[in-house]
């Protein structure tokens, strides 16, 4: 049997008791959310915290809604959510093409977007999601809430801006008009981890790419976010060589690592193809031209 | 979905024997009511952890336990200086080596057993490994079979007097190398592969572990044990430990899989046994994943050199040579007479002129173990190895894979057919399953649509493997091990109520035991199955035998439960005769009730003659009362199964993903006792076949790292990796087995890998120039191969 080491453990009731206990127990609190990334890593001692705080009592942190210009997600929404969510589909799609491809339904029942987003994973697909599709991160502390954007969200591997006596509450994306979004990957096994992953997002506007989002997964030490390729594409009718040209410089911009997915040479081929790929399906939608 | 034609007799009905019949055991298994051995928790019990090392090869400089016995939680703490007291630090392999039961000089791969904890609870005694301090000095590993001869090469293996290399055992031949050099001097065509199976895990769900429980009062032991081989076990702790057999008693909950990995004797076994003699409680030890996946018995890890030879379009001649990776410690589990297992089944389903094989084992930095994983003793690496061979002898022969086969067909009036490496082949009619695989899969319309998708830039591959194996491991004049016959017992005892219990010596993990022996006593004694309890896997309420694995259930111990019926059944006839007052040879058998000859009216149900056998009524002269009987079976041969499968893959032409988009299995397996049971053997082992051929790997970095060590890593297939099975059968059954059936366990795993990878290849021959590849087929691999670099596997 796989045994954590010992901790302490409370079932917050509210958020500002969550954040209050955050505060009081310093470095050694971790929230728990699905448990999906913290138990594993938890069971195989990699991650020792001294105290839990279960905050899957929150239902108000659960849910997706419309609010003006805004589509917003509670941060304890579980994968199972988004990838049931009409309203999440209608307006980005790449969400359900995401969450067909995460893990398993036992972990998508449980596993949720704010620990996906806070375990800071650069394999997570979410991440790459969020970033594609401009989302802003909603942190809220003892002195009140502040809002960053994805890049400014994921620091580093397993690092993000939520910092000390914080937790993450809500997921934010501006809802803008001629969008269409597509995620791809590809896994060596069905629930597997992604050996690369390529979300975009594009906005078109007579004709012409308005705006684009496109960022990578799991080649690199975080998320990459494609500005270059962003650059290149705004403003130019999408075309095909179009997106090959912005899948060149995905497979130039990411760095990944070697390890029993792939080698570098194939990752770096992978985010070409994967970066075309979603690109072209995203202005598909866009243009409601799906195949 | 399967559908169930033969449902249990209702009380009025005529009982069934053989058919498809809903499985016994599901009632439990499917409420979630099986009893696992995590699950049994005995009074005052105990629980011990192992310690294993990060290091592949290192010196320990020193071991210092003091912190962990200090942890208030902790009973004891033992390390290899405790178990010399007992004369415990090494035990025997069932290959005749040694192996350290806890690590005292040095260790040897990573994840070997270095020090055993024993606390109150699992979480004290895992907080305890973590407290125990051991000063090791790592020296240089080996992890690569092909550079452990290398003359600058640590050696690994110094504890053993005389060893000066690594390695492991003399070589091993099979064959006519004359004969062998001369058909391939008259030869005009000839292929050579470098082939790799590499090492792969049976990774059952169920993880090993042990409770054992030691009773100072008694002497007695018992043993619970999820094991396939309990008699075995049993006879090696006797050696071992010097314990009494007859007070050693093993108990085998359900098993969540065994596939191998549960026959050999672990070294936390021991440790567990030691512990529970030394504190006079139970002690349950249990492996986590990672424990199961870098230190028990892995599979495979051949690196095989082939050469094969045509004449006139004709396969000839095979030879092959071929590296054994053992590990650290020789404990490959196979019969005596057998280093290389039965390896040299490797002429596979051709009628040759002549063959040669060689087998070097060597020692590595690498986990012991080496034939699990439904593999019926290096059969499957044996299959893989000639079914590959034939494939790239088609290639350079322009001719279509079947075709060759086809040519080369041992033909069934050969049978019986000596093969050119000395196994007597029973029974078969190869050409036949080929020509029913193939009308399943549409053959000639599967290749027109290939050649249609090559033209639009399409990737799509067919892949054909014909397999025989030999399974049933064995007649006793030529296979045992440890000196133990391969034989099996049966017991049957019919209650005076007509109800009868067989006990037999093969323990069933997943294979269905309950419900196919039930069904032969069925068949032979005309009772129906429900009425039948099987008992297994207790030591104290089974007959002697040497277990479960190498497809060796139903060819051995299904044998002795169909003799022991016979018996039965001639001793019912005899108790009939005299009831009706006549001779027994005036008597006819139907299902289930002896008559008179001529007199359809007069007769006795078994029922009938169970009630009398038990009654004050006299019996035959000489006769005692009960109706009983036991046996030992010894096989006179082993059975030979075989079969033809077709694989057919698209493989994405940017991403190189493998899809299985269809498997076709035809099996021959002779008689089908429940062919809802055999369906379900094939469906598991081809799913299987799928793992090992696109995921499944145990990797090792330079410093010998295992690279594998949870399911993140070492991938098994789901459901969505498996197409939807099309199976076939056609029927040749074993001359010389009462039911006429063969084993069939082992044959989807054996047989699916090599389709699925020639099928790769035919996905990717024309376009791309890929002549070879090695498992796993992985993306990353597939696109490397395309790229013109197919790289063998780590
Ligand atoms: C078998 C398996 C396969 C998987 N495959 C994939 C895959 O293919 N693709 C993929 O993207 N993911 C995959 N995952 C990961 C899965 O998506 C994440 O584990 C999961 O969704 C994370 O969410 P959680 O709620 O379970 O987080 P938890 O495990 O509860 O928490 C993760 C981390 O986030 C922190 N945290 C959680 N919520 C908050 C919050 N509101 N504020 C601040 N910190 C917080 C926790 O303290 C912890 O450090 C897989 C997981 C498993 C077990």
């Amino acid at each position: 049997m796989q045994t954590p080491a010992s901790f302490e453990y409370e079932r917050a009731t509210s958020v500002e008791g969550a954040i209050a206990s955050l505060q009081r127990l310093g470095s050694g609190a971790r929230i728990i959310a699905g448990g999906h990334s913290l138990l594993p890593m938890m069971k195989l001692r990699l991650a020792n915290p001294e105290h839990l705080i279960d905050i899957n009592d929150l239902a108000e942190l659960s849910y997706i809604r419309e609010q003006g210009d805004e589509l917003s997600i509670g941060a304890l929404t579980r994968h199972v959510e988004l990838e049931k969510s009409e309203l999440l589909a209608r307006h980005f799609p790449l969400f359900r093409d995401a969450e067909n491809v995460i893990a398993d339904p036992v972990v998508r029942n449980r596993g949720t977007i704010g620990g996906s987003l806070c375990q800071a994973d650069a394999a997570e697909d979410l991440s790459a999601v969020c970033s594609a599709v401009k989302a802003k991160a909603v942190i809220r502390g003892a002195g009140g809430e502040r809002v960053v954007g994805m890049e400014d969200f994921h620091i580093g591997p397993y690092v993000t801006a939520v910092g000390e006596g914080e937790m993450l509450t809500e997921v934010r994306i501006p809802l803008r008009p001629g969008g269409g979004s597509a995620h791809e990957k590809v896994e060596r096994r069905a629930g597997d981890w992604a050996i690369a992953a390529a979300s975009a997002a594009v906005w078109i506007e007579g004709g012409k790419i308005a705006d684009v989002g496109v960022a990578l997964g799991a080649v690199g030490p975080t998320t990459i976010h494609l500005s270059r390729a962003e650059e290149l594409l705004r403003g130019k009718a999408p075309s095909e060589g179009l997106f090959a040209q912005a899948g060149e410089i995905a497979s130039a911009d990411c760095s990944p690592s070697a390890d029993g997915r792939g080698p570098i040479d194939y990752k770096r081929h992978l985010a070409s193809v994967l970066t075309t790929r979603a690109l072209s399906r995203a202005t598909a939608r866009a243009l409601h031209q799906e195949a | 979905m399967a559908t169930v034609e033969n449902l249990p007799s209702a009380q009025t009905e005529r009982p069934i024997g053989f058919g498809r019949l809903k499985r016994k055991e599901d009632a439990r298994f499917i409420r979630g009511k099986g009893t696992y051995l995590d699950d049994i928790r005995l009074p005052g019990m105990v629980h011990g952890a192992m310690l294993r090392s990060p290091y592949a090869h290192a010196r320990i400089l020193s071991i210092d336990t003091s912190k962990a016995l200090a942890h208030p939680n902790v009973a004891a703490v033992v390390t290899a200086k405790d178990l010399e007291t007992l004369g415990l630090a090494w035990m025997p392999t069932i290959s005749y080596d040694t192996q350290a039961v806890l690590a005292g000089d040095k260790v040897r791969f990573q994840g070997q057993e270095v020090a055993f904890v024993i606390a109150t609870d699992e979480y004290s005694a895992n907080d305890a490994l973590q407290l125990i301090d051991v000063e090791y000095e790592p020296l240089p590993a080996i992890v690569n079979a092909r550079k452990a001869l290398d003359p600058d090469a640590p050696l690994i293996r110094d504890d053993k007097a005389g060893q000066r290399d690594n390695l492991a055992s003399p070589t091993w031949e099979a064959g006519d190398q004359a004969a062998t050099d001369r058909v391939f001097a008259e030869a005009d065509t000839v292929v050579k592969r470098d082939i790799i199976y590499p090492r792969c895990h049976p990774a059952p769900l169920e993880t090993c572990g042990m409770i054992a429980d030691f009773n100072p009062e008694t002497g007695q032991l018992d043993i619970y044990n999820g094991n396939q081989a309990p008699h075995a076990h049993r006879t090696v702790y006797a050696h071992v430990a010097g314990l009494a057999e007859h007070m050693i008693r093993i108990k085998c909950s359900d098993i969540g899989g065994g596939f191998g990995n549960k026959v050999p004797v672990y070294p936390g076994y021991v440790c567990a046994i030691a512990g529970s003699i030394v504190a006079g409680v139970p002690v349950k030890w249990v492996e986590n994943r990672d424990e199961n996946l870098i230190s028990t018995g892995f599979a495979r890890d051949y690196v095989m050199h082939s050469e094969m030879c045509a004449k006139n379009g004709k396969i000839t001649g095979l030879r092959v040579d071929v590296i054994a990776d053992h590990g650290a410690f020789d404990s490959t589990a196979q019969p005596t007479k057998f280093p290389a297992g039965f390896f040299h089944i490797v002429c596979g389903s051709y009628d040759l002129e002549a063959s040669h094989v060689k087998v070097k084992a060597v020692y590595t930095n690498k986990a012991p173990g080496g034939v699990a994983y439904r593999c019926s003793f290096r059969i499957t690496e044996a299959v893989y190895l000639v079914e590959r061979m034939v494939d790239a002898l088609a290639l350079e022969l322009k001719v279509d894979p079947i075709e060759l086969r086809m040519r080369s067909f041992i033909a069934p009036e050969q049978f019986p057919y000596e093969t050119t490496t000395g196994w007597t082949y029973d029974s078969g009619n190869y050409a036949e399953t080929m020509r029913v695989a193939m009308d399943i899969a549409g053959y000639e319309d599967l290749r027109r649509e290939q050649a249609e998708k090559r033209a639009r830039g399409e990737l799509m591959g067919i892949g054909v493997s014909f397999f025989t194996e030999g399974v049933g491991a064995g007649p006793r004049k030529h296979m045992d091990i440890l000196g133990l016959a391969m034989n099996d017992g049966a017991d049957l005892r019919v209650h005076p109520s007509g109800k009868a219990v067989v006990s037999i010596s093969a323990q069933t993990q997943g294979q269905s035991h309950e419900t196919t022996f039930a069904q032969i006593v069925a068949e032979e004694l005309g009772i129906p199955p429900e009425d039948v309890e099987v008992r297994h896997g207790d030591t104290d309420r089974s007959p002697y035998g040497l277990g479960t694995y190498g497809s060796r259930s139903t060819p051995v111990s299904g044998a002795a439960v169909a003799v022991v019926s016979r018996k039965v059944r001639d001793k019912a006839r005899l108790i009939a005769a005299t009831m009706l007052e006549t001779r027994p040879e005036d008597l006819a058998w139907e299902k289930g009730r002896w008559y008179v000859k001529g007199d359809l009216e007069k007769g006795a149900m078994i029922e009938e003659i169970a009630v009398r056998a038990y009654s004050g009524e006299p019996m035959p002269t000489g006769m005692e009362g009960g109706l009983d009987a036991q046996v030992i079976y010894d096989p006179p041969n082993l059975t030979y199964p075989y079969g033809a499968y077709i694989a057919v893959v698209d493989i994405d032409p940017d991403t190189g993903q493998v899809t299985v988009r269809r498997f076709i299995a035809v099996d021959d397996c002779g008689v089908r006792i429940n062919p809802m049971v055999v369906d379900g053997q094939i469906h598991g082992g081809l799913a299987e076949g799928v793992g090992i051929a696109l995921m499944e790997v145990l990797t090792f970095d330079e410093e010998g790292n295992c690279l594998n060590s949870s399911f993140l890593n070492y991938l098994i297939p789901t459901a969505l990796e498996c197409p939807d099975f099309e199976l076939g059968e056609t029927v040749t059954p074993c001359p010389h087995h009462p039911l006429g059936a063969k084993g069939v366990g082992e044959s989807p795993n054996v047989g699916s890998p090599p389709a699925i990878v020639n099928a790769v290849i035919d996905a990717l021959h024309q376009t791309h120039g890929v002549d070879h590849i090695d498992m796993p087929c992985t993306p990353a691999r597939v696109w490397a191969a395309m790229q013109g670099r197919p790289e063998p596997p780590q």
